[in-house]
């Protein structure tokens, strides 16, 4: 209990006088994240779209691996861009490894499977609302992709903080990958990681309430934005 | 628009481009959960110019990370891994840098008397006789192989102590968390001990037996074998850290008033 409050006092004083170090690493998790969740939307959005109005006979199957994929151990992913970055391994020559790029590439391979799994299941219901009405106008298949994605869009942003929520509170794969070197790689997460390993549960936690804050701020800041859960269903 | 974009895109993904000359360290975990590399980083920094990136792991993956050139220099603490990594080439050569010594901690009460042993195995051997519970790295660290070969020399296999033996896998500061939250005996560095927040219960027990002497080596990457090493910059950094200004930045750190780490290299 006392390390909890001492750990709010921590949060709120490092908050309220802009702790140079705390807003550095802050900075970095959104960077990190922001970067892969976008990246991983603009493939995950139209694979979603594509598999909700496509039928070929192994589409099932790609949904349930897509699915399944959800459950991807981020310590997993991380070991395996790791081997693949590493100097010894077949991408060693780009020099990524222990860099925000490494730590993006595995943060994308996470988050991917679950925005576009998502976004299916979404745009899946509102093709059968509308697949009469594209079918009839005798539109092309991209045609059809880009107004499920754009009717679709509440449902889809859903999709794409559901991916943001993983993201921003991973360890183990950008520990891996990022190697949590202060200044280059060090994100909330990691530094969190580090500080327990001090035995400093005060900054530790303190860093933790200053994580969770930042996931609500986003998500209030991103649904204010698009005026989800205002004005009419769509 | 789109070339403003791409820039942008690019300068988000590749934010190391326009730094200073960078060098990347595996370092052990004792060296970071201690605070030495707070001390050392800026002096570094200000002195040569140099943004030393450390990557805090166990002597094990540190000199794995050495063997696949994925850093320029290793900071370790393993004397006999150490040989070894330099005689398969990995590494130019080995300079020693600094020393501390290893501690035995345990819970205050000392159920297995720990306190009264002459030498560390003893102590090893009373921990083994009154069965208490004792916490292992278990991570292929420098610690973890000084504590193997402490109960080797011991005569005591810690396959054989069952379930008082815990190994945990995970660096100094997250074993010891465990240890506190066993109240249970483990071997640590003095460093990463004296300076560490969570003590609870335990207590430093037993020390000074030489046996327990923890010397630092600086190994750095062979460039014959990654080219890409950046040799020049490790040359540089090894310079500092063995010589006058090295030797007051490392000395310089201290707690409660005793130097945790003693510098004891030779400057050329």
């Amino acid at each position: 209990m006392n390390d909890l409050s001492q750990g709010l006092a921590e949060a709120i004083y490092r908050v309220a006088t802009l702790d140079p170090e705390l807003v550095d690493i802050t900075l970095r998790s959104l960077q990190v994240t922001v970067t892969a969740v976008v990246i991983a939307a603009a493939i995950a959005l139209p694979l979603g779209a594509w598999l909700a109005v496509t039928r070929f006979w192994a589409r099932r199957y790609v949904i349930a691996v897509l699915n399944a994929l959800m459950g991807l151990p981020p310590v997993v992913v991380g070991l395996i861009v790791y081997v693949m970055l590493s100097r010894s391994g077949p991408f060693g020559v780009l020099g990524l490894l222990f860099t925000p790029t490494a730590m993006i590439i595995a943060q994308v391979i996470i988050v991917t499977p679950l925005i576009a799994s998502v976004a299916h299941q979404a745009l899946r219901d509102l093709w059968s609302e509308y697949h009469d009405l594209l079918i009839s106008l005798n539109t092309t298949k991209r045609q059809r992709i880009a107004t499920l994605l754009w009717d679709g869009r509440r449902a889809l942003l859903t999709a794409c903080l559901a991916g943001f929520g993983r993201a921003i509170g991973e360890v183990g794969a950008i520990m891996i990958v990022g190697g949590n070197i202060d200044n280059v790689t060090r994100v909330l997460t990691t530094a969190i990681a580090l500080e327990t390993g001090k035995g400093n549960f005060s900054l530790a936690l303190g860093l933790g309430f200053v994580l969770i804050t930042l996931a609500i701020i986003l998500n209030l800041l991103i649904h204010s934005l698009s005026r989800t859960e205002r004005s009419n269903l769509w | 628009m789109t070339l403003r974009f791409i820039s942008c895109v690019l300068a988000v993904l590749f934010p190391m481009l326009a730094h200073a000359e960078t060098v990347r360290m595996a370092v052990t975990t004792s060296f970071e959960n201690s605070g030495l590399a707070d001390v050392l980083l800026p002096p570094i920094k200000d002195e040569l110019d140099l943004d030393l990136q450390l990557l805090v792991v166990g002597t094990g993956q540190a000199l794995t990370l050495g063997a696949a050139g994925d850093v320029d220099a290793v900071l370790v603490h393993s004397r006999a891994a150490e040989d070894a990594f330099v005689a398969a080439g990995h590494a130019t050569h080995r300079r020693e840098i600094m020393y501390n010594d290893f501690v035995l901690v345990g819970p205050s009460a000392d159920p297995a008397a720990i306190a009264d042993a002459t030498t560390a195995i003893e102590a090893l051997q009373r921990i083994d006789r009154a069965d208490a519970v004792f916490v292992s790295r278990g991570d292929d660290s420098g610690t973890h192989k000084m504590e193997l070969s402490l109960w080797d020399k011991a005569g005591i296999a810690p396959d054989d102590l069952g379930t008082s033996y815990q190994s945990v896998g995970s660096g100094m500061g997250a074993a010891l968390n465990t240890a506190s939250g066993l109240n249970a005996y483990i071997l640590s560095d003095r460093p990463t001990w004296l300076t560490f927040g969570n003590k609870g219960d335990l207590v430093l027990l037993f020390s000074g037996d030489p046996a327990l002497f923890n010397p630092y080596a600086l190994l750095p990457i062979n460039p014959s074998r990654h080219s890409h090493v950046n040799a020049d910059a490790v040359a540089r950094l090894e310079e500092w850290l063995a010589g006058p200004r090295g030797k007051a930045a490392i000395e310089s750190y201290t707690f409660d008033g005793q130097p945790l780490f003693v510098h004891s290299a030779v400057a050329n």
